[in-house]
This record gives structure tokens, C-alpha cells and sequence, in this order.
């Protein structure tokens, strides 16, 4: 017999091979039983493969190539990410985009979306952020006793307000 | 509604009656969706977590789906209800481990379940007995777009709803079928169809236990990407797989048939004796004897309603239902014990299978 696997997260011999292909890549994970059950192998509610290779192939290929990345809305960091295969925040896509557009190329079919939009949730959030630009504007132009120029945010404030409570 | 009344009343999961419910024994879809400008459940911090489930618990309840549901705290269920509903597909094991903060909202006819402070902010979740993605997705679909009314997602138009764990991000759709495939296992073919349905960027997975013998012959088979697919694309695919699975399943049966079928029938038959004298069951093996009986009702050596009731069985026979019907926390050897008196009652006064019947068409 060979030499025994080691597990991809401890050093413990693997019992658990997992194989997987996706888009014509192959990708190995091989895990210790205690590891396995902590991954969630052995866990009918759900695991991912991917999920696993995040943390040891290509995440740490790509982790090398773009260094000390950090997400400036929630303080996330590349190496927490490395750790634990999850996002900080919904920003951190942004703030991680060198380091995740490889990754996601090679987990997934494509890499945009082409499927369901929240419309009603994005209008909303258009709105508030219309609303409050319009605010500081106003606040802004009262400051500076630019009166015509007030009335003119309160309006459009009036305008955006009633259309927003036409469309809810 | 209490978690008893909830508990009592019997799960969706073991409505499968039809004919494709022969083999799929249930379809569900999870959406994985989080709240704009927040940090996801696993870096949030507590007072974070407290206003995500603040925010959305409220939002929930509301829904028409979740009226005179059942919604709990993690914190308020004890580790026996937590398994119980493991069990029953409503929770995953990752939200039964959850601290504070954390908990769930089930409809009364446990159809739907939405998570709060899982892995992302709300893992919504639709199932139904049968072989029915088109109904469950409309029907999450529905659910989905009620909250959107109220609750603002994480979405970014390139990159779809935002989720903990890039695997999701997208459509954060994970649609799975549970299949009951004895006829590939017995011929040992079930690792050549995971291979090959792993290859299309599908995943199989033993429901009940590991690889390609796990217990009970049951398997979920679910889609593994979520970007660069419409959820309807995604279906589609995932459906051509299943059916032809279930193609490789119906020939494997044939051929058992026609090869062997003494050999099949002494299996099923075996397995009958086995669940009427037992006195000690592990549920593993429980698991495999109600395949065979199952699969005996297919072969129609059994009246059609056995369906059901093996289905039921196939729940009731995990730890946490033996417990609850034990009405005590018991080991291992005393759940054995109390199984087989549980399956023995539940098959006294079953007649034998009867073989005359099979139709070797199917």
C-alpha cells in the first residue's frame, strides 16, 4: 500500500475522497472523518464540494495572486476569507472582486446573472437613496439661503415621496 | 401553533402518491437571500444578528403562506425538537448548532420553512411530496417576491442576490430531488450514475448515510452552481437529469426482473419477516428493510396505500422520531429496542407481498 492521504485541513489520515467535475475541471478534496462531519459531508441538509475547495485549491491560488485585499464596509479581510470560505457582507463582493471573479468563473456556468431581480426591492432603494441626496441638497441650499433653490428640492422631495407611495 | 401540534401533524415530505412519486419522493427548492447593507449572520455581530432577525421575523409571519404557522426562537427549542425537525427537512444541521439570534418560521403544513441567521440572512425553503419543481417553484417564487415587498435584499445587478458563500451567489437556488433508486443500488450501478451526474454539474448525495449504498437507497439530487443560469435554466437541466435517472432506475428493475427476480422477491419478502418479528433495529437497517417493502409497493406485491405508510416510516424511524414516540430521551441499543416494537406493531397486520402481481412491464 502507498503512502496514506492526508486530510485537506488537518493532518490526520483521509477517509473521505470526495471527486467532483464541474465544467470539465476536476477538483479532489480528501478529508478526515472528523473534518467531514465538520464540513458537513455527512450532513443531509447540505454541503458543497466547492465549498471545500475554496478553502484549500483555488483559493489559495487565487489568494496568493492578489494580496491583503479588505473589505472597507464590514473590516472583512482576505485572510478571514481564506479561513472560513464565507463573505463578510454583501459590499465585500465588491471589495474582493480580483480575488473572487477567477473563483466564481471556474465554480459556476457563467459569470453574471441572468436570472430573478428583486424590481420592487431595487426601486426602493433607489428611491430612499434619491431621497436622500434631495435631502442634503435641501439642507444645503437652506444653509446657504438659497431659498428658490429650497423650494425646488421640497418639491421634487413632495414628487419622488408621492411616487414612491403610488407604486407600494 | 405549538411544536406539538406541529410534530402530530404528519410532514409533507411523505404525500407521494403518483407515479413518478414512485421514485421522486419529494422536490424542494431553497433560495438563499440576505439583507441590503448588512454584515452576513457569520460575521455579524450580536446586536447585528438581533436587528436581521428583528427585522425579518415580523415580515414572515405576515406572509399568507405563514398563517397560524409555527415560528421559534433556536434558542426556545430544545435539542430533541431541533432534531425532530432536522428530520423533517424544515431545519439544516448548520441553524440546529445556532446560538442567539437565530431561528424559524414553518407553515402550518410544514410545506414551507424560512430560516433566519443561517449561513445567510434567510434560507427560504419549499417542499412537497412528489415530482413537482414547476408548484414549488411558483411557490417560492411567490414567497420570495411577498418578503421583497417588505425586506431590502443584497443585489447586485452582475453578480445576482448576494450570499455568505460565493457557491451561492446568483439565483441563490439550490433545487433537490429526493430519489428512491433500489434497483441501481442492488445492481451496483449507482456509482457509474453518480459519475455521470456529478459530470454535469449535478451533485448526488446519499440522504440517509454516505456514497453510492446509502441507507434506504435515497438519494438528493440537487444542481451545484447558481451563476450564469436563469432559475428556470437551471430547472430544466436539473429535470432532464432526474429523468434520466429515473429512465436508468425503471431498467434496472426490468432487467432485475427478468434476470432474477426469485432473488428480488426473496429480498422483499425477507425483509416483510424481518420488520414483523425484529426485536432489535438499527435505522440504517430499517431504512434498507422499508426500501425493499417500498419498492415491493411499486412492483404492486403490496397494496398501493403501503406507499404512504413507508414513507412515514422512513422519518419516523430516525432518531429524534423514536425519542419523541419513546416519549424519553434513550441510547442507542434502547432505540433499536423501541424501533423494531414501533415497526413490528406498524407491520402486524400487513398481508404478505404477494407476488402474483407484479406486472413485468411496470
Amino acid at each position: 500500500m502507498g503512502k496514506s492521504i492526508k486530510c485537506d485541513h488537518c493532518s490526520k489520515p483521509a477517509t473521505v475522497h470526495l471527486t467532483q467535475i464541474v465544467n470539465n475541471q476536476i477538483h479532489k478534496v480528501d478529508l478526515c472523518e472528523d473534518c467531514a462531519a465538520a464540513k458537513g459531508v455527512t450532513d443531509p441538509s447540505g454541503f458543497s464540494l466547492a465549498d471545500l475547495l475554496l478553502k484549500g485549491g483555488e483559493g489559495a491560488a487565487a489568494a496568493t495572486a492578489v494580496a491583503g485585499l479588505v473589505c472597507t464596509q464590514c473590516g472583512f479581510t482576505q485572510s478571514d476569507f481564506k479561513k472560513t470560505g464565507r463573505l463578510g457582507c454583501p459590499s465585500c463582493y465588491e471589495h474582493f472582486q480580483p480575488l473572487l471573479k477567477p473563483i466564481l468563473a471556474n465554480m459556476h456556468k457563467g459569470d453574471s446573472h441572468t436570472g430573478k431581480v428583486p424590481h420592487l426591492s431595487l426601486k426602493r432603494r433607489s428611491y430612499s437613496e434619491r431621497l436622500a441626496h434631495l435631502q442634503q441638497e435641501l439642507d444645503k441650499a437652506i444653509q446657504g439661503e438659497r431659498y428658490e433653490d429650497a423650494a425646488g428640492f421640497r418639491d421634487e422631495i413632495l414628487t419622488v415621496k408621492r411616487s414612491m407611495e403610488e407604486e407600494s | 401553533m405549538m411544536i406539538d401540534s406541529l410534530i402530530g401533524s404528519r410532514t409533507e415530505v411523505i404525500d407521494s402518491a403518483g407515479s413518478k412519486g414512485a421514485i421522486v419522493l419529494m422536490t424542494r427548492i431553497r433560495l438563499a437571500r440576505n439583507l441590503a447593507n448588512t454584515p452576513f449572520p457569520g460575521w455579524a455581530k450580536p446586536e447585528q444578528r438581533h436587528q436581521v432577525l428583528e427585522a425579518c421575523l415580523p415580515a414572515l409571519v405576515q406572509l399568507d403562506q405563514m398563517k397560524q404557522g409555527f415560528s421559534a426562537e433556536m434558542t426556545g427549542l430544545s435539542d430533541l425538537e431541533k432534531l425532530i425537525l432536522m428530520e423533517r427537512h424544515l431545519i439544516s444541521r448548520e441553524l440546529s448548532h445556532a446560538k442567539e439570534n437565530a431561528g424559524v418560521v414553518i407553515s402550518r403544513d410544514q410545506s414551507c420553512a424560512i430560516m433566519i441567521n443561517e449561513e445567510d440572512h434567510l434560507r427560504i425553503q419549499v417542499l412537497r411530496g412528489g415530482y413537482h419543481f414547476k408548484k414549488v417553484w411558483s411557490g417560492i417564487d411567490t414567497v420570495d417576491s411577498a418578503l421583497e415587498s417588505s425586506l431590502d435584499y443584497a443585489f447586485a445587478p452582475e453578480l445576482g442576490f448576494l450570499t455568505a458563500c460565493p457557491t451561492n451567489v446568483g439565483t441563490g437556488m439550490r433545487a433537490s430531488a429526493m430519489m428512491h433508486l433500489p434497483a441501481l443500488v442492488i445492481s451496483g450501478q449507482m456509482e457509474k450514475v453518480v459519475r455521470a451526474v456529478n459530470q454535469l454539474g449535478i451533485a448526488v448525495r446519499g440522504l440517509f448515510g454516505e456514497g453510492s449504498d446509502a441507507s434506504g437507497s435515497i438519494f438528493q439530487i440537487s444542481n451545484q452552481t447558481t451563476l450564469g443560469e436563469s432559475e428556470d435554466e437551471i430547472l430544466k437541466r436539473l429535470a432532464q437529469v432526474l429523468n434520466t435517472v429515473i429512465e436508468q432506475e425503471m431498467n434496472a428493475r426490468e432487467r432485475i426482473l427478468e434476470k432474477d427476480s426469485g432473488k428480488l422477491y426473496d429480498k422483499i419478502g425477507r425483509a416483510f419477516g424481518i420488520l414483523q418479528n425484529s426485536h432489535l433495529l438499527t435505522s440504517a437497517e430499517a431504512m434498507n428493510l422499508l426500501s425493499l417493502i417500498r419498492l415491493g409497493v411499486d412492483l404492486k406485491a403490496f397494496p398501493e396505500a403501503m406507499r404512504t405508510t413507508v414513507d412515514r416510516l422512513f422519518i419516523e424511524c430516525q432518531p429524534g422520531h423514536i425519542q419523541y414516540h419513546a416519549s424519553k430521551t434513550i441510547d442507542g441499543v434502547e432505540r433499536d429496542h423501541f424501533r423494531a416494537g414501533y415497526l413490528r406493531a406498524e407491520f402486524e397486520k400487513t398481508a404478505r407481498p404477494d407476488f402474483r402481481r407484479v406486472n413485468n412491464e411496470l
